[in-house]
């Protein structure tokens, strides 16, 4: 992890320590490895889900390919270089934080909320499109398929909706940390505590870019 | 639901140990089972009394030299060899036990295939020529019999103990079990695949006949159509003739002789049209268009049960390319004149 | 060691001693009062799921259907499944014992997250509770498999809150692994090197990593079959090329892991009471610790021999069935070196040590008819019968809730500061192996007769072995009452236990009991290796 190059104390590992912990440094080192720990788990979670849907993308090979070619690539392109532009505002909150400068961190973390929340609205207009083409089959809604294979497109939709409402649902819980961790930057009462509440939530954010990049090219890229 | 014992044979109360070995398989496995049960027994005593031996001999109230324990190296190796006792132990196991599974998934050439489809709560059973029971399977002795395994709804699973058998209907699939029957009688027949309010009562029995009494029973049976009548009816009832049969060639494949041959695909490619196949290509149409063919075939999933499809694929089967004379070159696109309304009519 | 003096003080200042109200327990952080909550709620779902098992064993005395409904059957072996997989034998060990002890085992104040941990108990409980109501209004019968399409499709009971439930749950695992692990690599005192963690640490750790990588597979899963049922997402609908099949190998991918979750603390706990009661150090500690580690691993490549009858691939299937037997070897050599621990030791028949043997013993027949289950061919005809009803119990109830309750036994002194009754513990513990055993031996016989599991009717020649089975019920039933009624009555009247009643090496008796709030006056060092009862002599313990 880039700390403790400089010779003073980097921010984070400044204040006192809770009261399990001997040391700073054992404080922080259970925090990042917790946090890894978590995202693994989380990993897990959209890999049972990625599992099942490679299984039956390769069953099912054609009508899945065919079905993604009903995605809308544009915006889903579009959606991909937002969300890694954030994870670019993020990084730099994390360096403005740890630089002790409130007013570039609130503004970064405004910055990157205001993309997340864009993706958000982006997603939720595909899925209206969708739902106006009739492509949602969800809650009995109906559903007609102009290819060759409908079974296997309603199943594909299925994956899709399933992978992009988990990954979204992350978003808004991403979103939600972010949030709250802005408005204590706003205060900027304790700058280390907020230094590292920084450095973890940006690990999940990240976290949140790399899933979408796997679900982008699970259900965008592997089209006819 | 009223209750169906009656579909259940009666046996003798009291405590017995092993079901009847009544199949080729049981033997041998009984066999397998005595031998693992007293390996595992012998392991069993050998813990409890080298625990009840100990305890004694250095319970704390007793004088006993115990200072020397065996040096690391020493605990070591024995660990070691422990360890590779069990391992040459176990590894006979599996391949004993393997070896006999092999043999039971393999199985031999079958003599007849009998169709078996599940739906809660009842077995639904399609002789080869025709007959139909419910809950009750008659098969004649020292035949190897095939069961074709499905499901109208959930999982069930076709089980009869004195066979030692036991396979899942799964909705969607075709599974193959296989049995030879050793002696006459009757046997219970189980769902051993948890199914819904009634599983307990999805039971049934099997009537194992010598061969003569078994032809006896069919002859007793009256009236009744082969499952490749029935697929021909089928067939034509449902619409299917109007495209795959006739003057109609154009719009979709004539279905001669297309069971078990491989078939190009208008994607590129070819796929197996074994059960599998047809019985998709009957639900999900689209699923393999056959190259040269529009996708127009309509979806008959939600229209057709499971036994209707399994006549079908039967009548399918009992057609010989040959008869299309034709076209005989082409197995898949032929056109199907005269011959091929024949066909329909007799199989 | 010298003899316990049980003439020690009671300390003045201890961890129970900061206040009774309910806020001082709903919002604490310490980690020994989680360990209470948790052992609060997992007693109450385990009687719940207990009185489930009774009914189920009443209506199996006679082989017709005659005091629940078909309906109401089903619905108790899921409740029966469903309560005591996931609300008491997963979170049993490790979220009371393991709570309470980890961080005192390894010389740690508390573990690393303790609101994460009392968040955890939050998570569980309300979830479980939830469970537990729609169980009781709505119903669930699919059985604690959730085998599709049945409960996605088919059934018309609760599955959707049931599968919530359990989805919420798992979270609670997870949040508690990682705060093991985070703890076990993070907090150890000076001198407490991995090689000289007690084995329960060890099998707690390795409990937590199964939690870790196999309890999203399994939310994932459950998560899928609830939008099933909420949105109609189908995606294990045969109608639409969805395979059922494929949900039995996510799920089995988590439950198979699952079932070491439910045994690998027990074997923790087991390796603690032996030594401690032998007088010795534990036999081959490093080769202990390999089996631990092996056992979780392998744990994960075996999955598949719950569908040798399923229709997975011929290839498939002999993989798994060799992983399976495979993964018997680290249980084989644990169950050897528990023996050996015996060997030359100056054996103590306490209470905790009864429940030990009980274990051993149970323990064995389990996992040897573990080995039969995994010869291929064999589970071709007693798969989904009463042998495999048998075979589990032997591991989950003979394994996992023998050691529970042995651990429980030997901690109880430390949890409380009070010793319990001599004679009524010993009188539980024989209950509990005489009346399992008569319960779940003949479920051997009847599942190789054939009987399958689940059935509500049976024919009446299976009726002997039943009620002998549900005769052993009872007795088993007053060997788990048993202890409810000593133990508390202890709280009261018991005599003070002093620091260290057993004798027994291991920073958890080096404080007072009850401990102080942050376990330790100060830190300690660690400069031996666990399990030095023989102190005068100078052998290693590897």
């Amino acid at each position: 992890m880039p700390t403790a190059t400089k010779t003073r104390k980097p921010l984070g590992d400044q204040g006192p320590v809770a009261e399990q912990f001997e040391t700073m440094g054992q404080q922080r080192d259970a925090n990042r490895l917790g946090m890894w720990m978590f995202l693994g788990t989380e990993l897990l979670l959209f890999g049972g889900l990625f599992g099942a849907f490679v299984t039956y993308r390769v069953i099912h090979a054609e009508g899945f390919a065919e079905a993604a070619g009903h995605l809308d690539l544009t915006l889903g392109a579009l959606n991909t270089a937002l969300l890694l532009t954030s994870g670019l505002t993020m990084a730099l909150t994390e360096q403005m934080s740890r630089a002790a400068r409130p007013k570039a961190t609130f503004w970064l973390l405004v910055a990157t909320i205001a993309i997340g929340a864009l993706f958000i609205v982006i997603k939720g207009h595909e899925w209206y499109k969708e739902y106006q083409e009739q492509l949602m089959p969800v809650l009995g809604l109906p559903f007609s398929y102009p290819g060759e294979q409908p079974e296997q497109a309603e199943l594909f939709f299925n994956f899709y909706f399933v992978m992009t409402g988990l990954h979204a649902l992350h978003m808004l819980v991403g979103l939600g940390v972010l949030g709250v961790i802005a408005t204590v930057a706003w205060r900027w009462r304790n700058p280390p505590r907020i230094a590292r509440q920084v450095q973890i939530s940006g690990l999940y954010w990240a976290f949140v870019d790399v899933i979408w990049v796997i679900v982008f090219s699970l259900l965008y890229l592997s089209r006819v | 639901m009223s209750a169906q014992k009656g579909y259940l044979p009666d046996t003798e109360e009291g405590l017995r140990f092993f079901p009847e070995q009544a199949s080729t398989f049981a033997g041998d496995l009984d066999f397998l089972f005595i031998g693992l049960v007293a390996v595992c027994a012998v392991m069993t005593l050998l813990v409890f009394g080298l625990i009840v031996a100990f305890t004694y001999r250095y319970h704390a109230s007793r004088q006993k030299p115990r200072e020397a324990l065996p040096s690391a190296r020493t605990s070591h190796r024995i660990e070691l060899s422990v360890l590779g006792a069990m391992f040459v132990i176990f590894m006979g196991l599996f391949a004993w036990s393997t070896h006999l599974y092999l043999d039971l998934y393999r199985g031999p050439e079958a003599a007849m295939t009998i169709n078996v489809v599940g739906k809660q709560w009842m077995w639904k059973v399609q002789h080869p020529d025709g007959v139909r029971e419910i809950n009750t399977l008659h098969v004649p002795v020292g035949e190897t019999i095939e069961l074709r395994l499905t499901s109208e709804d959930v999982i069930h699973s076709f089980y009869i103990p004195d066979y030692r058998i036991k396979h899942d209907a799964v909705p969607g699939t075709y599974r193959k079990l296989w049995f030879e029957a050793t002696k006459p009688g009757q046997y219970r027949l189980f769902c051993a695949e948890y199914c819904g309010s009634y599983h307990s009562r999805m039971r049934g029995k099997i009537i194992a006949l010598d061969p003569a009494d078994y032809q006896r029973w069919l002859d007793d049976q009256g009236e009744r159509e082969t499952p490749e009548v029935r697929g021909a009816s089928l067939f034509r009832s449902y619409g299917c003739s109007g495209c795959h049969l006739g003057s109609s060639n154009v719009r979709a494949p004539s279905l001669a002789g297309v069971y078990g041959r491989p078939v190009p695909l208008a994607s590129g490619g070819t796929v197996m049209a074994d059960e599998a196949y047809l019985r998709d290509s009957i639900l999900q149409p689209q699923k393999h268009v056959v190259a040269g063919f529009s996708p127009i075939m309509p979806s008959y999933s939600g229209q057709i049960d499971e036994g209707e499809i399994l006549s079908i694929i039967a009548y399918l089967q009992s057609l010989e390319p040959e008869d299309q004379a034709l076209n005989p070159s082409d197995t898949t696109r032929g056109s199907a004149m005269p011959e091929g309304t024949a066909q329909g009519e007799s199989p | 060691m010298s003899t316990p003096s049980l003439e020690q003080r009671w300390p003045r200042d201890h961890y129970l001693s900061g206040g009774f109200r309910l806020r001082d327990w709903l919002l604490t952080t310490d980690h020994k009062r989680i360990g209470w909550l948790y052992f609060a709620s997992i007693t109450f779902f385990f009687f719940i799921g207990g009185i489930a098992a009774l009914l189920i064993r009443l209506e199996l005395i006679t082989p017709g259907g005659d005091l629940l409904s078909p309906d109401t059957y089903n619905q108790m072996f899921s409740m029966h499944g469903i309560i005591m997989v996931w609300f008491f034998l997963i979170p049993s060990i490790p979220n009371t014992l393991g709570n309470f002890l980890i961080p005192m085992m390894i010389g740690a104040r508390d573990l690393a997250f303790p609101k994460l941990n009392l968040l955890s108990w939050h998570v569980y409980t309300i979830g479980a509770l939830f469970v537990v109501l729609t169980v009781l209004l709505g119903a669930v019968d699919t059985g604690w498999t959730f085998y599709t399409p049945y409960s996605t499709l088919f059934t018309e009971t609760a599955v959707l809150a049931a599968a919530t439930g359990v989805f919420v749950v798992g979270f609670s695992s997870i949040l508690t692994g990682i705060n093991f692990m985070v703890t076990l690599h993070k907090m150890r005192a000076p001198g407490m090197s991995w090689m000289r963690l007690p084995l329960f640490a060890w099998a707690t750790y390795a409990t937590s990593l199964i939690m870790i990588l196999a309890t999203p597979v399994l939310s994932i899963t459950l998560l899928l079959i609830a939008v099933e049922r909420l949105f109609g997402i189908g995606i294990f609908d045969p109608a639409l090329g969805g395979d059922p099949i494929l949900f039995q190998h996510l799920f089995w991918f988590y439950s198979h892991p699952a079932v070491y979750i439910m045994i690998l603390p027990g074997m923790g706990v087991v390796s603690e009471l032996i030594t401690c009661f032998a007088r010795n150090s534990v036999f081959g500690y490093k080769s202990m610790v390999i089996s631990i580690m092996a056992i979780a691993l392998f744990g994960f490549l075996v999955w598949g021999h719950h569908m040798f009858v399923a229709g997975q691939s011929m290839y498939a299937g002999v993989m798994f069935s060799l992983f399976s037997f495979l993964v018997a070897l680290p249980s084989a050599i644990k169950t050897f070196n528990w023996t050996a621990t015996l060997y030359r030791g100056r054996i103590l028949l306490t209470a905790p040590m009864l429940y030990a043997f009980s274990f051993i013993g149970l323990f064995t027949i389990g996992g040897l008819t573990g080995i039969i289950l995994a010869a291929m061919a064999i589970d071709v005809h007693v798969h989904d019968t009463y042998f495999v009803v048998a075979h589990f119990h032997y591991i989950m109830v003979g394994g996992m809730v023998t050691a529970y309750l042995g651990g429980v036994h030997f901690w109880w002194p430390k949890m409380t500061g009070r010793m319990f009754s001599e004679l009524w513990s010993k009188v539980a513990a024989l209950a509990l192996f005489i009346g399992f055993n008569l319960t779940f031996f003949p479920q051997f016989i009847l599942g190789y007769l054939g009987m399958p599991r689940r059935y509500h009717e049976y024919p009446a020649d299976f009726q002997l072995l039943n009620v002998m089975s549900s005769l052993g019920a009872g007795a088993l039933a007053i060997g788990y009452l048993l202890p409810l009624v000593y133990l508390t009555w202890s709280l009261f009247r018991g005599k003070p236990a002093g620091a260290n009643p057993w004798g027994a090496t291991g920073l958890e008796w080096q404080t007072s009991s009850p401990p102080p709030k942050h376990n330790f006056v100060q830190i300690p060092r660690v400069s031996e290796p666990p399990y030095a009862y023989r102190n005068q002599d100078q052998e290693t313990t590897g």
